[in-house]
């Protein structure tokens, strides 16, 4: 080599050619290693998505500001997780996926706003993101019109179904009926009294629960009362329940109303180990406000809890602690949203392609067998089979599993005599 | 009368030219379409802008309720676009077919008296015009006849802020709560969502915007203006001079109102979309911002204050999802401690002078006096 016969120092112009040469060879061999199970772009991207030779690009969009953020960062964080070990283990169809993350800022127009700019401007293959309600149903507009996919994390009200969305959350029938029944069996329950935030969840929550209560187990709906979001005065509310001593108090409030309402309950000295209470709204993440002093003895229903002892929400549980830190905790929705990305790179590999019609098409059916909620498959209508899983919250934050269907819930967004 | 034989004086015309050239042909020329819905967005700020130019620039005063109009227009033409998209066939999923979704969501079986005239896209129009302006006339016939101004008119428009946030999410069944109403569809069949609707929505939504500037500046140059602007600099002058000085206010906040709530109407027709986030405390003050950081004594300044800030908002947010509300609070302090009257009186102290120092020294053979300030000198 000439460059080492004259014994100048090497230019960093020079230095960083000589080491782009040596590169080169590596930079051929290493795609083509991948080129050898990866298929051409122009044959599984036939619409102008996002997809390169070596990258995939899909959006994160959730709250990173404002309201929403303490329970949209458990989302990310397991979406970003999920991604991780995407990429470590080959990517999808032979592609390493990148993600844009877009901040919704807890502004329903915003995650409108950066929905479409996800897919016109950067045409992600998919989205995973959106947390409320009024988040969906603002950028489930967009998503349909420009034909993006959407894989939303959390538990819901049902009454919704779309070709361009995968809901990993619970509807609401598959959340609740269960816990009902395992409630009214086990407690010999007659009476509920109902508690919820006031906003559609809550609402249709608690429709489909009034009906199964009254037509279903024959009980009595004894009172049901509604509180803005954010509200913290629940007094009134605690001497109803004094004064009607319902069997079970079922409740569905949201966000920070329930470090409130859990502290008032307390202070008013109902006793939550003698006066069942079956809670769908209280996940880890909000039992790490409430503190498990004021809630033990709680029983929450959804489909996960950070304690469930198998061997993949083990190795779940200590790559999240690994990556995001010891302290945090993962709840319902955090898990859904790991399995988001996890679903679109299965759904992607069975269609063999990119294409959000494809994927749609191909979507029921799509197994994935390393959720560290267990087995789930996904339905026809969009919706994940899932297990109902009853906890009872623990001094130390976590919940303790006490009940679970035997079988896979098959999920049904319009139930037939709930409405 | 001097003033009133030019609309506009030179530096307002070069204003004026400026934004008409920017607005009508650079930004659809260069803008995709994503990007010039947004900036459609961001002109149905600029409305309110304008109204609050009037209000507060010139009268003096300040309303922190401006959400409130912008939210009722919105609501008026979110209203009309939602009956439509609700046809039976669309919602034949429903236990009831034929009503909005959220009706049905919250067991509601029949269509609610007051929304049975929104059918009409006639009385949708006059109610965007006409509801806010009465509603104004009340709040401001109930404050100003009893003498309330400054702070407390400002605390009293916030607090109907929070008022009307407060019904709006509580009436879940009538209103669609914290959701608000999304998926519009069309408008007298016509979809509003794709791309060609949104580029003539785009044009219809300027020339909506300089019809505004053209009667905020017609309203400024009367004897109207003066009026208002002798009311803020010394109310009890004008009123021992024999003038209505609450009369005055109220025909401002009206004004202001109205303005606001046609940027509420264009706000749901190019966004296909009203919430109640857009009526609150947080949305009113946001406004009061634009219009002070474009400077609220210049009606163009205020205009681009709305189109930059919201430009800013987007663009930092896209860029740095974590952070981006600190750098904008931090541009928002800089901009009120740096200066005052805002980028219209950056540019009047520091460009301004400039350009006229040119046109003077080219001038100056033809004797003409290069005196810009004609605005500022009074009528009389």
């Amino acid at each position: 080599m000439s460059d080492e016969a004259n014994k100048g120092p090497l230019s960093p112009l020079r230095r960083k050619l000589l080491m782009g040469m040596a590169a080169v060879p590596a930079i051929t061999m290493l795609p083509r290693a991948s080129f050898a199970q990866a298929p051409a772009t122009s044959a599984v991207n036939t619409t102008g998505l996002a997809v390169t030779d070596t990258e995939v690009t899909v959006g994160i969009l959730h709250s990173a500001t404002g309201t929403m953020a303490i329970s949209e960062t458990g989302s990310i964080q397991a979406e970003k997780l999920a991604i991780e070990q995407i990429n470590a283990a080959g990517g999808v169809l032979g592609r390493k996926i990148k993600f844009i993350q877009e901040d919704g800022a807890s502004d329903w127009p915003t995650f409108a706003e950066k929905a479409k700019k996800l897919l016109v401007n950067d045409k992600v293959a998919a989205i995973m993101g959106c947390w409320t309600s009024a988040s969906r149903k603002a950028v489930l507009p967009v998503v349909e019109q420009y034909n993006g996919m959407l894989y939303y994390p959390t538990f819901y009200e049902g009454l919704e179904q779309s070709k361009n969305v995968i809901y990993t959350g619970q509807e609401a029938t598959q959340q609740i009926l269960a816990g009902l029944n395992w409630i009214a069996k086990e407690k010999g329950a007659k009476s509920f009294f109902f508690i919820g935030s006031d906003y559609i969840w809550p609402r249709t929550s608690n429709k489909i629960a009034r009906k199964h209560v009254e037509n279903v187990l024959k009980g009595k709906v004894v009172g049901e009362e509604y509180y803005a979001l954010g509200s913290t005065q629940f007094n009134s509310v605690i001497n109803k329940i004094k004064l009607t001593k319902p069997d079970v108090i079922f409740t569905d409030v949201v966000g920070g109303s329930n470090v409130a309402f859990y502290k008032q309950l307390k202070a008013a000295g109902i006793d939550l180990s003698k006066q069942p209470l079956l809670t769908i709204s209280v996940t880890e993440d909000e039992i790490d406000g409430i503190g498990g002093e004021n809630i033990a003895g709680a029983y929450a229903c959804m489909k996960y809890f950070q304690s469930l002892d198998n061997p993949n929400n083990k190795a779940f549980v200590s790559a999240f602690k690994k990556m995001w830190g010891e302290k945090t905790v993962i709840g319902d929705v955090t898990q859904a949203a790991y399995l988001g990305p996890w679903l679109w790179k299965l759904t992607v590999e069975k269609a063999g392609s990119f294409d959000v019609d494809k994927i749609a098409a191909a979507s029921p059916g799509v197994e994935f067998k390393g959720a560290p909620e267990g087995y789930v498959r996904i339905h026809e209508n969009h919706h994940l089979w899932s297990k109902t899983r009853v906890g009872r919250a623990k001094l130390d934050g976590q919940f303790e599993l006490i009940y679970e269907t035997a079988d896979l819930v098959e999920p049904d967004p319009f139930p037939k005599g709930y409405q | 009368m001097i003033i009133n034989s030019r609309f506009f004086n030179r530096s307002e015309l070069m204003g004026f030219i400026a934004l008409a050239v920017v607005l009508f042909v650079i930004l659809p020329l260069t803008l995709d379409v994503f990007r010039l819905n947004l900036v459609a967005k961001y002109l149905t700020y600029a409305f309110v802008a304008i109204g609050l130019v009037l209000c507060w620039g010139y009268g003096g005063i300040l309303s922190l309720g401006q959400g409130v109009f912008f939210g009722l227009g919105g609501y008026c033409m979110a209203m009309f676009l939602k009956l439509e998209a609700s046809s039976v066939e669309n919602t034949k999923i429903q236990s009831t077919p034929g009503i909005p979704d959220f009706m049905d969501w919250n067991q509601i079986t029949a269509l609610p008296f007051f929304w049975q005239p929104f059918h009409s896209l006639t009385f949708t129009i006059l109610a965007i015009i006409l509801v806010p302006g009465l509603f104004a006339l009340i709040i401001g016939t109930a404050m100003f006849k009893r003498r309330v101004g400054g702070t407390y008119f400002a605390i009293i428009t916030q607090a109907v802020a929070a008022i009307l946030t407060i019904l709006i999410v509580g009436q879940q069944g009538y209103t669609g709560g914290i959701n608000g109403m999304t998926d519009l569809r069309t408008l007298k069949g016509w979809d509003i969502r794709p791309d060609h609707a949104k580029i003539i929505l785009y044009f219809v939504e300027v020339v909506l915007l300089f019809a505004c500037i053209g009667i905020a500046q017609f309203i400024r140059l009367t004897k109207l203006g003066r009026i208002l602007v002798a009311m803020r600099e010394q109310e009890d002058r004008v009123r021992f001079s024999g003038y209505s000085v609450a009369n005055f206010k109220i025909f401002a906040f009206c004004m202001a109102a109205v303005f606001a709530a046609i940027g509420g109407a264009m706000f749901a027709l190019n966004v296909g979309f009203m919430s109640p986030s857009f009526v609150g405390i947080v949305p009113s003050i946001e406004m009061v911002i634009y219009t002070a950081v474009g400077g609220r004594m210049s009606i163009f300044g205020a205009i681009w204050g709305a189109i930059l800030v919201n430009f800013a908002k987007t663009s930092l947010s896209e860029s740095f999802p974590q952070l981006w509300l600190f750098g904008l609070g931090a541009l928002f302090i800089a901009v009120v401690l740096a200066f005052p009257n805002g980028l219209s009186g950056l540019w009047a102290d520091y460009v301004q002078p400039r350009i006229d120092r040119l046109f003077a020294s080219r001038k100056a053979k033809a004797g003409w006096n290069g005196n810009s300030v004609a605005d500022s000198a009074p009528a009389e």
